[in-house]
Formats: structure tokens, C-alpha cells, sequence
């Protein structure tokens, strides 16, 4: 029949093709173009989005290829868990992608197995044809401030690891007494600490919050937080979307300084549509014409002013206020520079947050890294100086952007990799031995990964113990627990 | 057989109901159900509430991908164009990530002027979505919100090139503000 041909067809044009644009079953090439033994073998380091847009693009692309996503972490999904707010459950749906990717047969998921630690990056290359590095960034960008370090202060990733439940987050004492709560950048992430900060607990109650976290905000004292910048209004990096949400909050009203936006009226008609109408929202909320019902919580933005100190408070072991200073902008648009102008103010406050940036960290030294830009040097996906190693995600471009942002971008290193393989680029003609090599290295190590199904048992019983709670999940937040319920 | 089509409708159209009060006071109700029951809060609101049973009201509609090519495929009055793009396994890469839920922009399809004008109201919540869409044009909208009505019979709707189809030699400097 005509239709199996057409079939077979597609698949060979997508073979010889870069962009592959149809699916079809894999069994057919597989008899016409594979040898056993001689599947490429791909292995994926990190099991965040990066990692499974790559695996997905990766198998749908190719009919042979196997997929092994190593995870430091006993489950799976990185920050669409960890990092995407606990009351933003829809941007979590890509979950259900994630987990046909990782139910597929050429794909296998292995946590809580530390690439550099448990088992080296060299040694993957040995095991694999490819590697993928999509590990992300776990670490912060400091403020470079006197004080940084004291109680009251955290970065945004911390704390919002610590409501999200990051094991390694767990044990952060979020100081709630201060009535006034200064957050140190204004892209999405800010806004999210924002809202959960001052969100009603009748909404949070029902989200995976984390227990801890949301008996910790029931009995917050934080009733005030100014969302503070460097440069203006027009420069602001978060979303109208989360804009919204801090406009339309129950219990909250905006309060905002109405000097720092002299000018921005004028200038709105120059502005590109998506720019427009997010400054168009902000101006409303600081003329005060929106609906608010209580007024018992305020927030708001606060433009031209960086961080120069943390103060302590007398007995110097806590913050008690910020010292910022005040810039003035040179240039305008996206690249307007915010520059000194030698004057200060003081603000009061118990807590700080830093939400200024995450940054990646060196994985092995068998990986080139380059430690001003914070990312792995590569082009298109392709780590440079470094044959057989690729990267996508945030440790790739660096860390911004959201999910579909490096949903494209994993395609795209997916797609390099291809291409490689069909030119020669990347030599697939040896046989790999996969994760038959690795396993036994990790047996001998001590370490016992845990498989998808593992996290399946994790899953359910997080979610049987938050139906209990009338919450969709309650997450596990200790490394032991999850071990424990994965092998049981 | 003709009766439990019109039930389902019914309920579907309740849930919507609910959906869209809930949405007025800025309460989200979380996604339980998949895609479907997401898609065209504001559209179904104002259809009709019988499913059509016969083949003839079946809705004709074009796609063009990425590549260029043109796919013709048929849809029911009711579906939006993301249930159309999943129910005939149009594989369009990374096509509707949130399921429809206005989480995202990667349903972002580009429609001609004419069809543009005919497809009915935006609201704030997609175009705080589609703001964020790579090529955004002027007839530009969110595949998850627009339904199906037989109106449509015969319209393209373009698939707009994701940000990676502008290839950039040295990627990965980090943003700066």
C-alpha cells in the first residue's frame, strides 16, 4: 500500500535532513539501515528540561539511538520542580513530555548518580559515542557587598529551592520577622519570591508548597516588599504576566514612588507591543487605579538604586536595613547603564533577597569552562576544543529565559549532534558499550542509581500523602527519604 | 447514541463555566484534565452547546510548517486549532508544551488578515502569552485559544520559525541588565 512507503520515505528524508518533521514508527528503518551492536549511544548529563528536550529531539530524530539521562538528584525534572513557583502549576505540565521521553524504549533515566563524582565525565566518553551536558546552574551570582553574609539574607535560588523543596535548601531558617522584606532585581524569579512572600495562605495551602515553608509563612510578619532595581522602569526584565499576578493579589495594593516615572508616559508610544503594554500595567499600578481589596500588604518596584551594604542590626550578627545607591541612567532602551550617582539611601529591613542571576558551576576538568562568562564555551551546542561533547540548556547560553527558551535551544543542540553523526563529524562506527559500562563502575563506587519506575513509587506516594493534605503533592525533602521509598 | 455526545458537551461546558468565574476573580483552578478542557475558555462560552454528529460539519484546515509544506487536515466546530494539530499528529516540534493551559507561547501560529479579523476577541491573559512569542506579527495568535467554527472552513494558519532558526555563531553570552 501506498502508505508504508510514504512511511519509509519520510524516514529516510529525515535521516539525510538536519530538521527532522515527521514521525513514524522506528521498527521499519531500524530492519533497513542498523546493525545490532551498532546503535549510537548518547548519554545526557543532568535531567532537567535541557536534558529532556535534548533526549526527545534526540530519539524522535534518529530511529537507533539510545538515550541515558544521568541525574545527581534521585528524581527527576530540575527546576520545572524546583524552581517554577508552587502556584504556577500549568508551566509544569511539560512533566507529561518529560515522562513519555523517559518511558520511551531507547531511553533510560539513572538518579542519583554524581557526574564528576560518582563517575567521570572521561569515563562517559568511553562508554558513550556522545555526551550531552545539560547540568544547568546551581550556583549564585554574589552582590560583592559587606554584610552579604549575614542572617535575614538569601539568594533567590535558595530561597526559592527552600519553599520548593531542593534538599539541599531544606535546612535554610527563612527569618520572616521583619515587616519589610527588600528583593535585589526585578525579573520573573523576583516576582515569584514576591508573591509567595505576600500570597494569602488559603491559595498557598493548596499548591506543593512545601509544609515547612508554609507554616513558616503562616506566621510571617512580612507585610511590605519593594522590588528594587538599578536601572528604570522601562528596563525591568520580568513578565507581564507575573506583573498581573502581583496587581490582581488579594490582600495586596501597589506602592510605588510616582517621581520614578517621569517621562515613562511620554515615552510608551515608541515602545514595541509586548514592552507597551507591560509599562502600560506598571503605570496603573503606581497611579494607584487598581483594585485591591484589604490594603493590609503593600509592594512595589523601586528603580535606580544597587546595593552598596547589608547593615547589621546592633548585636551584628543579622541584617537590619540596606544601604542603596542611587544611579542615573545613561541611554535608553535595553541598553541603558545605570551609573553612580554618589548618593545613598537607607532602607529598613530584616530581609534581603538576592535575585539577580543563578550561575553554572565547573562539572569535571575534562570539560572546558569559561569562568567569566559562567558557561561552557561551545557553538551551536558543540563544546569547543572537545570532540564527542555537547551542551544545552543554561550551562550552554547561561541562565535565563524560560522553559520553551531552552526547549528551542536543546533542539537545537539535538540537531548539531545529528547532523555530526550523518557527516562523520562524530564517529558513531565503533560500538558503545552505554550504560554497561557505567553500571558496573557505580556498583563498585556504592552508589545505586534509581530508575524512572524508582521515581514513579516517589511520585505516587507524594502524591498520596498531599491528597491527604489537600495538596496535589507533598514532596519528599530529604535525599534519604527519596532513596528509601525508590527502593522499596 | 445521540444523547451522550450532548451530555458530554453539557458537563465540558459547566467545567468551562466554572472555569472562566473562577479566572474572573483571579482564582486559577488547577489543570486536572488534559488539553481539551484547557482550550477556548472564552470561545465556548458563547457556542453552541450540541456536539455535531455527521462528518459534513467537519471543518477543513490548512497548516504550513516550518519547512514550508502544507498540511490539509479536518477538525470538529468546538476543537481549537492545538486539539487539531494533537488529534491528527501534525508533528510540529515543541507545539503546545503547557497543553493548552496559557503557560507558554509555542502554539504561536500566524494567520492571514482576513481569517485574523474573524476569529473572534483576545483576551489579556493570551496576549500576555503571545507577548512573549518569537516573530510575533499583527495576525498572530495562541493555537490553544482559537476554536473551530465552520466560518473557518478553508483557512491556513502559518507555523512561525522558533527563535533557534536564526542561527547565531557564539551562543551562550549571558543576558545583562
Amino acid at each position: 500500500m501506498n502508505t508504508s512507503r510514504v512511511f519509509v520515505f519520510k524516514q529516510l528524508k529525515s535521516l539525510l535532513r538536519v530538521k527532522c518533521s515527521s514521525a513514524a514508527p522506528s521498527n521499519d528503518l531500524r530492519r533497513l539501515t542498523s546493525t545490532p551492536g551498532s546503535c549510537p549511544k548518547v548519554c545526557v548529563v543532568g535531567g532537567g528540561p535541557a536534558g529532556f528536550y535534548t533526549a526527545q529531539h534526540l530519539l524522535k530524530a534518529h530511529p537507533a539511538v539510545q538515550v541515558d539521562i544521568y541525574e545527581r538528584l534521585p528524581i527527576p525534572f530540575g527546576l520545572v520542580r524546583f524552581g517554577v513557583a508552587p502556584d504556577h502549576p500549568e508551566v509544569k505540565n511539560v512533566i507529561n513530555t518529560f515522562t513519555q521521553t523517559a518511558q520511551h524504549e531507547r531511553c533510560s533515566f539513572h538518579g542519583n548518580v554524581n557526574v564528576g563524582k560518582d563517575v567521570s565525565v572521561q569515563e562517559l566518553q568511553q562508554a558513550y559515542h556522545a555526551v550531552v551536558l545539560s547540568y544547568g546552574a546551581e550556583g549564585n551570582r554574589s552582590l560583592g557587598v559587606p554584610g552579604e553574609n549575614l542572617s535575614g539574607v538569601y539568594s533567590a535560588k535558595d530561597f526559592v529551592g527552600w519553599y520548593n523543596g531542593l534538599p539541599s535548601n531544606k535546612d535554610l531558617k527563612a527569618d520572616l520577622r521583619s515587616e519589610t522584606a527588600v528583593i535585589l532585581g526585578q525579573g520573573n524569579v523576583a516576582l515569584d519570591v514576591a508573591r509567595i512572600l505576600l500570597s494569602p495562605l488559603d491559595i498557598l495551602k493548596k499548591t506543593d508548597i512545601t509544609q515547612p515553608a508554609l507554616e513558616a509563612l503562616a506566621a510571617s510578619r512580612v507585610r511590605r516588599v519593594l522590588i528594587v532595581g538599578r536601572r528604570g522602569p522601562l528596563q525591568v526584565a520580568c513578565t507581564i504576566k507575573e506583573l498581573r499576578e502581583m496587581v490582581n493579589l488579594p490582600g495586596t495594593k501597589p506602592e510605588m514612588v510616582t517621581a520614578e516615572f517621569q517621562g515613562i508616559a511620554e515615552a510608551l508610544k515608541d515602545l514595541p507591543r509586548p514592552r507597551k503594554r507591560l509599562t502600560e500595567l506598571m503605570l496603573k499600578a503606581a497611579q494607584g487605579s487598581c483594585e485591591g481589596g484589604g490594603a493590609e500588604k503593600r509592594w512595589g518596584f523601586r528603580f535606580l538604586r544597587s546595593p552598596v551594604e547589608i547593615l547589621p542590626a546592633p548585636d551584628v550578627s543579622r541584617a537590619a536595613g540596606i544601604r542603596l545607591g542611587i544611579n542615573r541612567l545613561e541611554g535608553s532602551g535595553e541598553g541603558a547603564r545605570a551609573v553612580p550617582t554618589g548618593e545613598v539611601e537607607d532602607v529598613e529591613c530584616g530581609l534581603i533577597i538576592s535575585s539577580i542571576g543563578y550561575q553554572s558551576l565547573p562539572i569535571d576538568p575534562a570539560v572546558p569552562f569559561d569562568p567569566r562568562k559562567a558557561i561552557i564555551p561551545n557553538r551551536m551546542g558543540r563544546v569547543q576544543e572537545a570532540a564527542g561533547l555537547y551542551c544545552s540548556g543554561w550551562v550552554k547560553r547561561g541562565p535565563t529565559g524560560v522553559i520553551a527558551t531552552t526547549m528551542n535551544d536543546s533542539f537545537d543542540t539535538a540537531r548539531s549532534l545529528i547532523q555530526d553523526m550523518e557527516t562523520g563529524e562524530l564517529d558513531i562506527s565503533t560500538a558503545k558499550m552505554g550504560s554497561q559500562a557505567v553500571a558496573p563502575l557505580l556498583l563498585k563506587r556504592g552508589v545505586s542509581p534509581v530508575s524512572f519506575s524508582d521515581w514513579e513509587k516517589i511520585d505516587t506516594e507524594e502524591m498520596k500523602r498531599g491528597k491527604a493534605a489537600g495538596k496535589p503533592r507533598e514532596k519528599m525533602l530529604d535525599v534519604a527519604e527519596m532513596l528509601k521509598a525508590a527502593h522499596a | 447514541m445521540s444523547v451522550a455526545p450532548a451530555i458530554h458537551r453539557l458537563s465540558s461546558a459547566s467545567k468551562v463555566l466554572i472555569r472562566s468565574i473562577s479566572a474572573h476573580n483571579s482564582l486559577k483552578t488547577f489543570s486536572l484534565t488534559g488539553h481539551r478542557d484547557q482550550a477556548c475558555i472564552r470561545s465556548r462560552q458563547f457556542s453552541c452547546y450540541t456536539r455535531p454528529l455527521r462528518s459534513e460539519n467537519k471543518v477543513t484546515v490548512h497548516f504550513i510548517n516550518r519547512d514550508g509544506e502544507k498540511m490539509t487536515v479536518k477538525g470538529s466546530p468546538g476543537d481549537s486549532l492545538l486539539d487539531v494539530v494533537i488529534d491528527q499528529n501534525l508533528d510540529f516540534d515543541g507545539f503546545g508544551a503547557c497543553e493548552g493551559t496559557l503557560a507558554c507561547s509555542t502554539c504561536h501560529l500566524i494567520f492571514e488578515e482576513e481569517v485574523y479579523k474573524q476569529l473572534g476577541p483576545i483576551t489579556d491573559e493570551e496576549m500576555d502569552m503571545l507577548d512573549l512569542a518569537y516573530g510575533l506579527t499583527d495576525t498572530s495568535r495562541l493555537g490553544c485559544q482559537i476554536c473551530l467554527t465552520k466560518s473557518l472552513e478553508g483557512m491556513t494558519a502559518r507555523v512561525p520559525e522558533s527563535v533557534t532558526d536564526i542561527r547565531q555563531p557564539d551562543m551562550g553570552t549571558t543576558s545583562s541588565s
